[in-house]
């Protein structure tokens, strides 16, 4: 069977995130200028405990994939550290960035675009060991077996194709290949969002059960809200590009701070018509506004139902205004001592496009 | 709305069979359902369980080949859609049925301006002059929450995000004034605080126009927040119909009850662990002889094999054990 990681401490950090940017050049004209920026993560700072699964919430184009994107380094980001397992991993060489790469895998939202259409499962499945180890083929083939059985999948499978699978098969596929390597941290791109509500249970469970066993941590990166209250010990929920609130999964559900938070979480419909009916929503009016051009003031001062003056001029920083509750709003006075969480303005890297 | 009255729509015995080169898919087998006036019918499913081609079906918007519509009556305000001519069956589309589906990019037009696709129908149909099309599509962009309206009229989809598409969608949906709206997974593209704005618009456009709606969604959440009375779906059946808050007090079907308990909930205790559905949805390649659920029901016992126990009367009432 897979084995846990060795040697790992449950309850520190294994994953630290400081400052981290990431920002889409934006050029026009004839002479293609660079004219402006998509500022897709704008500052963003949090730790992740070893064995812990963190979520993060938040609309679409708020900027989730862009920050487990630039976690990983699948991008270069702008600015910031990121410190998986004790080494900045957006400051790695190339060589380096090879080598850690097995400690750090994702799994992605559409399980049908993620895998190679043309390759049988164990080839999709041991893609990760041919480019990171030498082993032989029927070492090879033996461990794709062990990811299969740890999984779900029947190994006599192994052979077929993609298409031949479900979703929620496909998606057990790609989450086999992220366990190849024995990695410590995954992130998880809205693993569940492509597959029907019956199948979304199963994945889930899965997740969890090899959270156990092998002791990953986890970024989980949904729009589901309850699935999140679900599985994760912790939350934070983003907005256009920045944090506005981190906390604790209980205190945050039941008790938002941020007013978005708040927004956010009225507007999780209750699968059940009782409690649906007593429910106070807060409706948000207006769209969000462009990555390109956010607000002066808080980013979410165009549409806050408690917007005050100070929230169009100045924007608050993310502070930990109760224990372990980081919030970034002008609501709450900076009474406590800034956390661990905030921000330290790393150094800005030269602005490059990245395409991928 | 009064008990006695007549529905507005009432669906009898429909089947639905496609002819692909693999066989027949019978994606509707014998669905009926009725639709009262001004009230909400939601309806569940999950992923091929055959809600979208029902609804198509009733308003014949399927391509034949390679959809057959075997059987069935789809009486509207006294008339079978199934019987229509193709002239009078434009009208009921126009005028008489509103249709919003899910993805709104695909279903409004690219290369023509918002106001004149909300114009088109009621020229077309209402007859009306372009002026006076032009002030009731302010109107109604005004009624779906659209600010600056007028200015909007001359405005393209892409210039529009993806809620404002949708507000647009059911602008031109409630053009004619319908009597029944059928909404196929209106806001499952959108982000949930989208999705609260489009909701508390279809009831309050509800109430206003005092409309019927059926609203087609795999989100047991939205059909709590919105539906009098619920349609579950599996294998091309009506397996369990019941008001809304029977629905989720007192699930009857083992579908049903097994669909409520894979969902976590938002507020109240935390489950430990999820419950799954094992076993993969049914492939519709005959009419069901026997139970379509029974491969993954853990009900399963000797008569399930032997006979389908479709819908009777009020709700799941087949052989299966009691509540
Ligand atoms: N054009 C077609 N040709 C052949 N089969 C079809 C066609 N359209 C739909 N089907 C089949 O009919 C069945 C019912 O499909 P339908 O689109 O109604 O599902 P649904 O309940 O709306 O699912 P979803 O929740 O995914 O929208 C499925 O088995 C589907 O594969
Ligand atoms: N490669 C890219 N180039 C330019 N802009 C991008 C790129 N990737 C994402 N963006 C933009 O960054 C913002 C955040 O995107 P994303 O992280 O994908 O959001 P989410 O995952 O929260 O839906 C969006 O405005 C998106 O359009
Ligand atoms: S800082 Fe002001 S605008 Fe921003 S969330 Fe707080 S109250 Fe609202
Ligand atoms: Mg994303
Ligand atoms: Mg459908």
């Amino acid at each position: 069977m897979l084995d846990a990681t060795p040697g790992l401490l449950a309850g520190g950090p294994l994953v630290q995130v400081d400052g981290l940017k990431m920002h889409f050049p934006i050029y026009s004209g004839i002479l293609r200028r660079h004219t402006g920026d998509v500022k897709a993560v704008d500052g963003v700072s949090f730790s992740i405990n070893a064995g812990e699964t963190l979520g993060l919430v938040g609309e679409s184009g708020c900027g989730k994939s862009t920050v487990g994107r630039a976690l990983l380094r699948l991008y270069e980001p702008t600015a910031g550290r990121v410190v998986i397992d004790g080494e900045d991993v957006a400051s790695l060489s190339p060589e380096d960035l090879r080598k850690k790469r097995p400690a750090m895998q994702m799994v992605f939202q559409d399980p049908q675009a993620s895998l190679n259409p043309r390759m049988t499962l164990s080839r999709i499945i041991s893609e990760p060991l041919d480019e990171h180890t030498d082993w032989a083929e029927a070492k090879k083939l033996a461990r794709v077996h062990e990811l299969m059985d740890a999984v779900g999948l029947n190994r006599r499978f192994d052979n077929r194709f993609p298409h031949e699978f479900s979703g929620g098969q496909r998606q057990r596929i790609g989450i086999a290949r992220a366990l190849a390597l024995n990695p410590r941290f995954i992130v998880c791109d809205e693993p569940i969002a492509a597959l029907d509500v019956s199948i979304q249970a199963q994945v889930v469970n899965l997740l969890e059960d090899l959270q156990e066993k092998l002791g990953l941590t986890y970024l989980f990166i949904s729009h589901d809200l309850s699935m999140v209250r679900h599985i994760a010990d912790r939350v934070a929920v983003m907005y256009l590009g920045k944090i506005a609130e981190l906390s604790p999964r209980d205190a945050l559900y039941s008790r938002p701070l941020h007013p978005y938070a708040e927004a956010l979480l009225s507007a999780v419909n209750e699968p059940d018509p009782a409690l649906a009916a007593n429910r106070r929503r807060i409706i948000l009016t207006g769209d969000v506004p462009s990555p390109a051009n956010p607000p002066k003031g808080c980013n979410f001062c165009t549409r806050c139902p408690k917007v005050m003056d100070i929230c169009r001029t100045v924007k608050p920083d993310l502070t930990e205004v109760e224990p372990q509750r980081f919030v970034a709003c002008h609501l709450y006075p900076k009474t406590q001592a800034a956390g661990s969480t905030g921000a330290s303005e790393a150094t800005e890297r030269n602005q490059q496009g990245v395409s991928l | 709305m009064a008990e006695q009255a007549l529905p507005v729509l009432d669906v009898r015995g429909l089947k639905t069979v496609f002819r692909t080169r693999g066989g027949e898919i019978h994606a509707v087998n014998d669905v009926s359902f009725h639709l009262n006036r001004g009230e909400v019918l939601g309806v569940v499913g999950e992923s091929g369980s055959g809600k979208s081609v029902t609804m198509m079906s009733l308003i014949r918007l399927l391509p034949s080949p390679p959809a057959d519509i075997r059987a069935g009556q789809v009486v509207l305000n006294g008339k079978d859609l199934l019987q229509m001519d193709a002239e009078d069956l434009r009208h009921v589309r126009g005028a008489k049925v509103g249709f919003v589906f899910q993805d709104p990019m695909t279903s409004l037009n690219p290369v023509f301006t918002i106001g004149s696709q909300i114009m088109e129908p009621l020229r077309a149909h209402m007859g009306m002059t372009k002026a006076a099309a032009a002030a009731r599509a302010v109107e109604l962009l005004e009624l779906v929450g659209i600010p600056d309206a007028r200015k909007r009229l001359k405005a393209y989809p892409h210039q529009f995000s993806g809620g404002m598409r949708q507000r647009v969608m059911i602008a031109i949906a409630l053009a004619c004034d319908p009597d029944v709206l059928i909404a196929d997974e209106p806001t499952t593209a959108l982000d949930v605080t989208i999705q609260a704005q489009i909701l508390e618009l279809m009831k309050e456009l509800r109430r206003k126009l005092g409309m019927a709606i059926i609203w087609i969604t795999h989100d047991l959440g939205v059909i709590a927040g919105i539906a009098d009375r619920v349609l579950v779906m599996y294998g091309g059946q009506v397996v369990e119909h019941a008001p809304v808050g029977e629905l989720f007090a007192n699930p009857q079907h083992p579908y049903t009850r097994a669909l409520l308990k894979t969902i976590p909930k938002i507020s109240g205790a935390r489950e430990a662990r999820l419950k799954v559905i094992e076993g993969q949805p049914p492939i519709m390649t005959g009419a069901p002889q026997a139970c379509p659920f029974r491969a993954r029901c853990e009900y399963r016992h000797d008569p399930c094999e032997k006979v389908n126990p479709l819908r009777r009367g009020g709700g799941w009432s087949s052989s299966g054990p009691g509540p």
